[in-house]
């Protein structure tokens, strides 16, 4: 009768553990609901949308949206100065979006975090040096350095992803360098060393996994980053060149309907606004889930 | 404490080297070559080539371009523009003030309404405030800034008409250039309704460039004020007695403001890159139209020395905060 | 008069019971010892006394008065002008517990001027003397230091000229020396009783150390899971403990392990929110322990002054009543 006061709870594998915590979280459900949402969006695009992104309906320019006097349900959230199909536009931009932020995410977190473990392993010069360029590049905004890559490679989407990319390493080397100090001091560390463990081994199957968490947190905030400075560089016609349908570009064109085609400004605005929250608000959740210091 | 600003001070300089390298760098990263890219479509004759070429020192070795470069920077000379064959430091200060008034007010619509919306939330925790706090914030900080723009002028431009959509004043003012900051040129001028137009001119721009450092001054606020209102001193300020507000005010926030003020120095970065999509919506005459309208130019000298000066803008800004941090922080003030 | 008097005081979190219905008094001049685990809600209930409990936490008493004002009742303008100058209290960290913001001498002459108010010149020369009071060197130079220029002995000494500024009638004394050097403890103990007879404060000393309590405290309590499960004059507690518990304590000292390969020590855990058993709280880790106190929660027996929870209290030779 006392012994089951005394009996200690199955413990929870890793994965179970941070599914409890991260299921606890409305907001961060909910932000993965809708990535999920607009990843499904993105993957089958061609089914979902209802019009091509390209099709330019000569009878339907700037037609409001479907609910309003003079909208037409063919044409859901209106169209645009050309007759395009808003919500399909839409649909397609998030194919766009999503596989720049993957794109330009993987690329910066493979080279940070390769950086960044040589930075933290080799100390000494090497290290110096690199955390001078880190500082250097962390000295620029992110948007203006994104701006001076492709203002010098020219304007399209894959040097918009390249400047993003490259924008956004300093955060995956400094994360990754600081894990692997820490990691470097703890005593499993010296002792596959005393064993004779190869420097790579040592990075990659000793020091790695120990940072992954706070990688993970950066990388999906690196997401959001990436599909809001990408929609800026549009905006500013320094990344995607019209007729793409793009989240960013599409809008900016829309500043001169700003008077008379409020939808034209608003959806594509609204969806940009929507999947960077998503993605800040799964960040955050990811952060909480899988920092120790915060369980209990 | 001379010291340890000295010694920030000599950090400064690797970033300014690097900062330069950059730029010097990015203008002979462009493909092709940079005479004829800096001709345009019109191209040249091979004298007039070989000219240019010796004229902006092309010929030379790499090394002897660069050391030339800096020390054209450290006289002031960012070279000339392609477009208006003006020198472009004194372009960027004609612009400058015009950035800076909207910046200015866009970190003081930040300051004023992120700082005690993150402390009363951090105080009022759990309630529908914070929450509030918490899911303005967020959204705020995820705000694609250009559209944001684009929809409070749809609110308040156009269905309203209570703000106007672009520029500086009103048209019908002609105002005098004395110091480049139109809320005080305005009223040097005496004209009536100078000043309030210039205000409401102000407003919406600041608003949106003022929204992301706003989040993230009320977020970072927040946070810290929740990590030092559980430290031990605040028990004992609470032991003594003493009022909740003096707690709060005096022995919290002044704790709590440290990782603040850094954040709120960071948000410089923010503001200036921000500034170029706000400008570029309102049509705001500043650093950030500037150079957007640069790049679509291919005025090639302009686009380096306005990323090298808004970039050492920021250094400048960074060491700033550096040294007032050491100043809220005696632990850091009296550190050898 | 008793100082201080507590009926059945109860500090709530959310479900949790940190503190369960404990009564005790504090007469004028006298030490009171408290002590137990950690998690036994010795902390929890000296804050409750200084009004420290937050959100969610929550308060509730029978009776909670000081010098016979009911502390519950009275509006917060009221409680404050008592917390920090009638009742004052020094907390178990003090390294962590001045704010490193501020010079010492600002933090003295703040409680100083809440309570007593002064010209600028008076508080100082007051903050003199009391750095003087504890026992702090060249007292004029060290009010212009900052908290981290201090040691741990001399910060702990600072929150003493802090709590006793106002010259309290209650002193709280939370675990003053756990976060200290051992060769400092003794002096700052030795600081605090001092100052106790000279100012003829009532000191409640909470502490693990028990041979310390045995030491200068008058009476003592002993808390278990938010409970007092005995209490009674420290000599006789410690000589003829009457609880198992008390016994366990007391066996676990290396002092009374002299001759034994291996110290005493009673197993497992104080129970937390989710485990509390159905009756004595002690019941699964008792050496005693029968069905009975499996599921009867006991009451308190004996005399107010001479109290045990237990329903068979040890006698004399340390053995349970049949």
């Amino acid at each position: 009768m006392t012994t089951e006061t005394l009996q200690a709870p199955v413990p929870r594998t890793p994965l179970q553990e941070f599914w409890h915590y991260f299921k606890g979280n409305k907001g961060a459900v909910t932000g993965l609901v809708f990535i999920l949402i607009v990843c499904f969006m993105a993957l089958f695009a061609d089914i979902v949308a209802p019009h091509s992104p390209s099709d330019q309906a000569r009878d339907a320019l700037l037609l409001p949206p479907a609910w309003m006097d003079g909208g037409n349900w063919a044409y859901f959230l209106g169209t645009d100065d050309v007759g395009r199909d808003i919500l399909s536009r839409i649909i397609h931009g998030a194919r766009l979006s999503l596989s720049v932020g993957l794109v330009a995410v993987t690329a910066s977190l493979m080279i940070g975090i390769l950086m960044g473990l040589v930075a933290g392993y080799c100390k000494g010069v090497v290290d110096t040096i690199i955390m001078r360029v880190v500082d250097i590049m962390l000295a620029m905004p992110s948007l203006l350095l994104a701006i001076a890559i492709v203002a010098i490679l020219g304007p399209s989407i894959v040097n918009a992803a390249l400047a993003i990319s490259i924008v956004s390493l300093p955060h995956y080397v400094r994360l990754t360098r600081a894990a692997t100090m820490a990691e470097m001091s703890r005593d499993y560390v010296t002792s596959s060393r005393v064993i004779g463990a190869s420097p790579l081994r040592l990075m990659f199957v000793c020091i790695l996994p120990n940072c992954v968490a706070p990688l993970i947190v950066q990388a999906t905030l690196g997401f959001s980053t990436a599909i809001l400075d990408m929609a800026a560089l549009g905006f500013l016609g320094l990344g995607a060149q019209p007729p793409t349908p793009e989240w960013g570009s599409m809008l900016a064109d829309a500043l001169q309907f700003v008077q008379r085609a409020w939808w034209v400004v608003t959806f594509p605005g609204l969806m940009i606004l929507l999947t960077v929250l998503a993605f800040n608000l799964m960040g955050d959740g990811l952060r909480d889930a899988l920092d120790p210091k915060l369980k209990q | 404490m001379f010291q340890f600003i000295f010694r920030r001070l000599s950090l400064v300089i690797p970033t300014f080297i690097g900062i330069t390298l950059l730029t010097f760098t990015l203008i002979r990263l462009i493909p092709g070559d940079p005479i004829e890219v800096m001709a345009g479509e019109r191209g040249v004759s091979a004298e007039r080539h070989a000219e240019l070429s010796a004229q902006l020192g092309f010929d030379q070795p790499l090394y002897v371009q660069y050391f030339n470069y800096v020390s054209g920077v450290l006289q002031g000379d960012l070279g000339n523009s392609l477009v208006t064959k003006e020198p472009v430091l004194s372009e960027f200060l004609t612009l400058f003030p015009a950035t800076i008034e909207l910046a200015f007010c866009a970190a003081m619509f930040a300051i004023f309404i992120g700082l005690p919306a993150g402390i009363i939330a951090a105080v009022k925790r759990g309630t529908l405030f914070d929450h509030s706090v918490m899911t303005f914030s967020l959204t705020g900080y995820s705000m694609p800034i250009f559209w944001w723009a684009l929809l409070l002028m749809l609110i308040f431009s156009v269905n309203l008409g209570w703000t106007p959509v672009s520029g500086r004043i009103d048209v019908v003012y002609w105002i005098d250039d004395v110091t480049g900051f139109m809320l005080i040129d305005s009223i040097l001028s005496g004209e009536v309704g100078a000043l309030s137009s210039a205000i409401s001119h102000l407003i919406l721009p600041s608003i949106v460039l003022g929204t992301i450092p706003m989040a993230v001054i009320a977020r970072m606020t927040r946070s810290s004020m929740l990590e030092v209102l559980s430290e031990d001193y605040i028990r004992t300020a609470r032991a003594k007695g003493i009022a909740p507000w003096r707690v709060i005010i005096i022995h919290a926030l002044r704790n709590a403001l440290i990782p603040v003020i850094t954040v709120i120095g960071l948000q410089v970065g923010i503001l200036l890159s921000g500034a170029i999509l706000t400008e570029t919506v309102f049509a705001w005459p500043g650093i950030g139209k500037w150079l957007i309208e640069s790049i679509g130019r291919r005025d090639y000298p302009v686009v380096q020395g306005g990323i090298l000066i808004v970039a050492s803008i920021i250094i400048v800004v960074n060491l700033l905060v550096d040294v007032a941090y050491g100043i809220v922080n005696p632990r850091i003030r009296h550190s050898r | 008069m008793s100082l201080l008097k507590l009926e059945n005081l109860s500090v709530t979190f959310g479900q949790f019971r940190a503190v369960d219905q404990i009564s005790y008094t504090v007469n004028e001049g006298e030490v009171l010892g408290i002590v137990g685990e950690s998690g036994s809600g010795k902390s929890v209930s000296s804050l409750s006394l200084m009004g420290l409990i937050d959100y969610p936490g929550k308060v509730s008493a029978d009776e909670l008065s000081f010098m016979e004002q009911d502390l519950l009742s009275m509006p917060e303008t009221q409680r404050r002008k008592i917390t920090g100058s009638d009742i004052a209290m020094i907390f178990q960290d003090p390294m962590t517990s001045l704010n490193p913001c501020y010079t010492v001498g600002y933090q003295i002459i703040e409680a100083l001027k809440t309570h007593q108010g002064g010209t600028k010149k008076e508080l100082k020369t007051r903050a003199i003397e009391l750095l003087n009071l504890v026992g702090i060197p060249a007292p004029e130079s060290r009010l212009s230091a900052y908290p981290h220029q201090l040691s741990g002995g001399m910060s702990q000494r600072v929150m003493i000229a802090i709590a006793i500024g106002c010259n309290p009638k209650l002193l709280i004394a939370d675990e003053p020396t756990t976060a200290l050097d051992v060769t400092i403890q003794a002096q700052i103990i030795d600081l605090l009783i001092d100052l106790q007879k000279q100012k003829q404060m009532g000191l409640v000393l909470i502490t693990h150390d028990l041979a310390l309590v045995a030491e200068v405290a008058h009476r003592v309590i002993v808390m278990y899971a938010g409970q007092i499960v005995e209490s009674g004059p420290a000599s006789e507690v410690f000589s003829t403990p009457k609880h198992p518990y008390t016994q366990a304590l007391l066996a676990s000292l290396p002092e009374s392990a002299a001759g034994k390969a291996r110290l005493e020590a009673l197993p497992g855990v104080v129970p937390g929110q989710y485990d509390r058993p159905k009756g004595c709280l002690l019941s699964p880790r008792c050496p005693y322990a029968t069905d009975h106190c499996r599921n009867v929660v006991p009451d308190n027996q004996g005399p107010l002054e001479r109290q045990v929870k237990c329903h068979t209290p040890l006698d004399t030779m340390g053995r349970p009543a049949a």
